[in-house]
């Protein structure tokens, strides 16, 4: 909050639409969905001495597309990996502050990071498929996760989870291949799928398009798209015109910091801060 | 003259020579430099180049006539050798220094030199190869002159005991005549192996997910010493282990279940085989799975899998070429390993499957036929060789499927980097 | 939909435990590992250790015409059996070579029997009843003492325990590792420099690395056929002795240090070498002046681990005879001889019980060798590591 005055008050941008509590965006379009699904406060995290996020206040909707952007290096993938514990795999990470989910706060002793990745999933920048065919890299974590019982419910989860992330045309001939003999943008697509098999509340996506080729990338969007009927997506890009396509909401972070958080509209078209206003128009980043 | 004079006086003179044509062809050098001639190389490669042209003839000269006289037994005084390849040596000085000129390329001549050097010694590597094949190749064909091939790999009687009576033409006078069938020795062999197999792999490959993949630094960087110490440790202390300590708890644990073992029986040189096996099973399997990218580990973990899941289902499988790349090049030492068998399994070629027993393998045998007093023409010394080259080919062959199966490893994995 | 964190939580107990699992069951894995290690070494040490000790037993010797003649008579006949007849066999000479001794008698402090050796150090030993009666009035009377047995390290084999020592076998292995390392190192270190450095990358480079790798997968023993059959048979090498035993482990030693050399040559990186052909030098200077100087640490430790290698070695030994009864230490590449493990081999087969501890003692012995090169080149490595 106070991060955010000083900032506007720096730069001079025009006063907020909305005056909203803190991590609340700037909301144009009030019949969107106002649910919410992860709420951010206080988060400051540290890799040893460096910090790499300051006080970051968000709300994220559910069933909505959130899209992170920011120069390199601002703390975009390290926020992503708060929202499921991705940091615990890292040393010398430390935490403070409040990711609450389902009214739990994430970071609590009592809580599972292991069920909570269950609810999070997590795409990334690097296609990964695992080193098995096509059904398993599908099949393998419902199974582990008892999600499926018989035979034919997991060849039936395993299909329409291709089917949601479009990818049931290009491979059902070939399922027993290994996901690996998939180009780049099937593999992203089929560790989409396995993201979604499991039946997340929230998928998060680490620029899940940037190794891929333009045509490739356009599916994803257009997924990405779809996907948001059913499931709640944060997504990191740096590619600006990818945030305007396919996010409702665009929160713009700054060395850790996170300047502006906006409507996807206002943020491309009224940035209210002027930093984010520089990035955008391509200044610097 | 004897021998070792004669080398020290050939080193000696060849040295001074060197010396000479070093320090002669590098004045000659300064002098045309200072005298303001441009010249293609500096003082000191025309001097490096006098020290071959003097040295390098005169060696071969004297390293080919006494490879002569020891294959062909040519009868040449050693004095009138040494005496030729000293003319060379002079010629080769005085050669090489006429070459100081400032047309003369001394660094280029100099560089080919060296690199058919290098060549050559690269060379040796093969030479060794086809060394071991011939000499065992050659030797096992005479065994096999004697010695029917059939019998040998289908017999299941080894018994070249009563070889040297055959080969004496008195073989009714023994109370039969020798058997060469290898088939208890292979069956030893493999049991065995198998043994120290399962010893190794599951503790190896075990230890190695611990230290990959669960352990702190703290414990790698005090594990790997250990492991290492444990690779380092001789063979024939192994050996010397398995029968003095191991074997006769074996003997004791089996009384106390009422079984009979016996001293030489296989499962102490078994096990202990396998205690040596395990470092080169964990190491090569650790640097396997730390090799599986990460991004596989993170895939499954933000499947909400745990890290056990992730690592058999995931890890494992995506490591498991490697990982029987290194246990078949663990089989290969296996077959091969002889001291502990020597020391620890038994002599008697015993067509058996049970552990407790004694048994010899084709090591063992290897050894008693070479070191008897047998003459080196007997069918018995001679089938050490034809056993030498089934084990050969047998390591041979597991050496290549494992080289190739590390191969697929590694390029699937560069691939999959996108 | 979804369930809740405590409905997932309440599933995942089983899996947590299944994980938890596979932690210990591999931690222990490695546990029994260093387990191993630990019984070896205590095995050894508690085999080991008393073979530094020898008993040594006052007795009164007489020096006379009698015992010039008869040695055993220079001792009580109490004690006869219970001094080494190593130190009879000696005595007459050293009446020899001092006269001044005719005729006296003194008490002296002699090498026991192998038998009171063991005795003392609560062995089975052959000593009859009586004579441990006396062994042990000896000990009271503080006659009967354990003494740092010097011999072990000073003398060559013998068959009787108490003389035997490690000496002669030590010499053989450091002339055996003197005609090996100057075999294979610089050979070793030419392949390498030839198939990194010279070589473009064609068949016959192709070729020689396979072949390079399958040598070093070639079990031993084969290379005691190969330096049995060509060395020996077809060059007339002399069996038994260092120069056959060295150029037999050389060819074996060879791809460990050309794996080695190659791997610090790869290590350093192509800047340099781009830098200095950038100033003129020849790919020979590149290499003699700026990548061999950088590159050196990484060789020596590769050497010396494949020098280590070596001297563990027996089998290939064993196979070309260098396995002799060798009681005089002898540094000549070309008489017959024998090395550290070979000893231990030979010593372990000796049916006398009294060789277990001198076996186990010679492990010791070139376990702290090898132990010793290995933390060098550890050492090396990391005193010289450098990240580019
Ligand atoms: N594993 C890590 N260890 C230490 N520092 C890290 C690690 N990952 C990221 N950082 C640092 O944290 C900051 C933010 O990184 P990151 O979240 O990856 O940025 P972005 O994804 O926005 O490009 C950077 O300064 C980076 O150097
Ligand atoms: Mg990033």
């Amino acid at each position: 909050m106070i991060n955010e005055q000083i900032a506007r008050a720096e730069t001079g941008a025009p006063k907020q639409a909305h005056d909203s509590s803190p991590g609340q965006p700037v909301r144009v379009n009030e019949d969107a969905n106002h649910d919410l699904s992860i709420r951010v406060r206080d988060l400051n995290l540290w890799y040893g001495k460096n910090q790499a996020l300051k006080n970051v206040n968000i709300d994220i909707f559910q069933k909505n597309v959130t899209a992170l952007i920011g120069p390199s290096g601002c703390g975009k993938s390290t926020f992503l990996r708060c929202l499921n514990r991705m940091n615990d795999l890292i040393k010398n990470v430390r935490i403070e502050g409040l990711v609450e989910m389902d009214g739990r706060d994430v970071n609590e002793a009592k809580m599972d990071e292991i069920a909570l990745r269950r609810r999070v999933g997590m795409v990334f920048q690097k296609p990964n498929p695992f080193p098995k065919s096509i059904y398993e890299n599908i099949a393998y974590a419902p199974r582990m996760h008892d999600l499926v019982s018989r035979k034919s419910d997991q060849d039936e989860l395993v299909e329409q989870a291709l089917r949601d992330a479009g990818l049931w045309n290009e491979v059902k001939d070939k399922l027993a291949e290994p996901g690996t003999s998939l180009s780049g943008g099937q593999q992203q697509r089929l560790c989409i799928a396995r993201a979604i098999a499991v039946k997340p509340d929230v998928i998060l996506m680490d620029e899940p398009t940037s190794a891929l080729d333009p045509i490739s990338t356009a599916t994803i969007e257009d997924l990405m798209d779809k996907l948001k009927q059913q499931f709640t997506i944060v997504t990191v890009t740096h590619n600006m015109q990818q945030a305007a396509r396919v996010a409702d909401y665009t929160a713009f972070f700054h060395l850790g910091e996170l300047i502006e958080y906006n409507d996807t509209r206002m943020m491309f078209s009224n940035p209210h801060t002027k930093k984010a206003e520089d990035y955008i128009t391509g200044r610097y980043g | 003259m004897p021998t070792n004079q004669i080398y020290l006086l050939f080193s000696g003179v060849l040295l001074a020579l060197g010396l000479a044509a070093f320090f002669m062809a590098r004045a000659r050098a300064s002098r045309l430099r200072e005298n303001g001639m441009a010249m293609y190389a500096q003082p000191d490669q025309y001097a490096w180049f006098s020290v071959l042209t003097t040295a390098g003839p005169a060696v071969l000269v004297g390293a080919l006539g006494a490879f002569v006289m020891l294959l062909i037994g040519a009868e040449i005084p050693t004095l009138y050798l040494l005496g030729a390849s000293l003319v060379v040596a002079t010629i080769g000085l005085l050669v090489g220094l006429m070459q100081v000129r400032p047309t003369f390329h001394a660094r280029q001549a100099i560089e080919v030199v060296i690199r058919a050097v290098l060549a050559t010694a690269a060379m040796v590597s093969i030479v060794t190869t086809l060394g071991i094949l011939l000499s065992i190749v050659f030797e096992a064909l005479r065994f096999f002159q004697m010695q029917s091939f059939w019998e040998f790999i289908t017999g299941t009687t080894w018994a070249p005991g009563d070889s040297f009576l055959a080969a004496a033409g008195r073989a009714d006078e023994g109370a039969s005549a020798a058997q060469f069938g290898s088939v208890p020795l292979f069956a030893g062999t493999f049991i065995i192996t198998l043994i120290a197999m399962l010893v190794a792999i599951p503790i190896g490959l075990l230890a190695a997910i611990y230290m990959a993949e669960f352990a702190p630094t703290r414990v790698r960087t005090l594990a790997k010493p250990v492991l290492e110490v444990l690779a380092g440790i001789p063979t024939v202390v192994y050996g010397f282990f398995a029968a003095i300590t191991v074997a006769p708890v074996i003997v004791d644990v089996a009384g106390f279940f009422g079984l009979d073992a016996s001293f030489n029986n296989a499962l102490a040189p078994g096990i202990v085989m396998g205690i040596m096996i395990i470092p080169f099973i964990s190491s090569l399997s650790d640097d396997v799975i730390n090799a599986v990218p990460d991004s596989m580990r993170q895939g499954s973990l933000a499947l909400g899998m745990t890290k056990a899941e992730t690592i058999t289902s995931v890890v494992l499988p995506a490591a498991i070429p490697g990982i029987i790349s290194a246990s078949l090049l663990a089989v290969s030492r296996a077959l091969g390993e002889t001291m502990i068998v020597v020391m620890a399994a038994g002599m008697r070629p015993n067509l058996t499957a049970n552990p407790l027993e004694d048994m010899t393998t084709v090591t063992v045998r290897i050894v008693a036929a070479l070191t008897g007093d047998q003459e080196f023409e007997s069918a018995e010394t001679l089938s050490a060789f034809a056993l030498g080259l089934v084990l050969f080919v047998v390591t041979l062959t597991l050496n290549m499927v494992s080289v190739i199966m590390i191969r697929r490893f590694r390029e699937k994995y560069r691939a999959n980097d996108l | 939909m979804s369930q809740s964190f405590d409905e997932i939580t309440a599933q995942l107990k089983r899996r947590h435990r299944k994980s938890a699992r596979l932690k210990w069951v591999s931690m222990s894995a490695l546990i029994l590992a260093a387990a191993f290690l630990v019984v070896f070494i205590s095995d050894m040490l508690i085999k080991g250790l008393p073979a530094f000790q020898q008993a040594q037993i006052q007795v009164e010797v007489t020096y006379s015409e009698q015992s010039q003649q008869m040695p055993p008579a220079a001792v009580n006949e109490d004690v006869r059996r219970l001094v080494s007849r190593g130190f009879l066999r000696t005595l007459p000479r050293a009446m020899k070579q001092n006269p001044e001794l005719m005729g006296t008698t003194r008490m002296e402090w002699v090498l026991a029997d192998s038998s009171v050796d063991q005795y003392l150090k609560g062995n089975h030993s052959g000593l009859k009843e009586s004579q441990r009666t006396v062994v042990d009035k000896l000990a009271e009377q503080g006659r009967a003492e354990l003494k740092f047995n010097t011999r072990f390290f000073t003398s060559g084999d013998s068959k009787m325990p108490e003389l035997a020592g490690i000496a002669a076998a030590a010499m053989g292995t450091v002339m055996t590792m003197i005609v090996t390392m100057l075999v294979c190192f610089p050979i070793g270190v030419m392949t390498a420099i030839y198939l990194e450095e010279f070589a473009t990358d064609n068949w016959l480079t192709q070729t020689i690395e396979i072949n390079i790798n399958n040598l070093a997968a070639v079990p031993s023993i084969l290379f005691g056929l190969l330096g049995l059959a060509i060395y020996i048979n077809f060059f007339g090498v002399p069996r038994s002795t260092p120069i056959v035993g060295g150029l037999t482990l050389a060819l074996m030693t060879l791809p460990v240090i050309i794996i080695a050399t190659r791997t610090a040559l790869r290590s350093v990186p192509d800047t340099i070498r781009q830098a200095a052909f950038g100033v003129g030098c020849s790919r020979w200077q590149v290499v003699r002046d700026h990548v061999l100087p950088v590159s050196l640490p990484g060789i020596l430790t590769g050497s010396i681990i494949g020098l280590a290698q070596a001297m563990g070695e027996t089998a290939p030994l064993i196979i070309i005879g260098m396995v002799a009864f060798i009681p005089d230490v002898s540094a000549s590449f070309t008489d017959a001889s024998t090395v550290m493990p070979a000893q231990i081999f030979t010593w372990a087969g000796e049916p006398d019980r009294a060789f277990v501890e001198k076996t186990a003692g010679g492990i010791l012995v070139l376990l702290a060798v090898l132990i010793s090169l290995n933390a060098t080149a550890v050492w090396l490595r990391k005193k010289f590591e450098r990240r580019w």
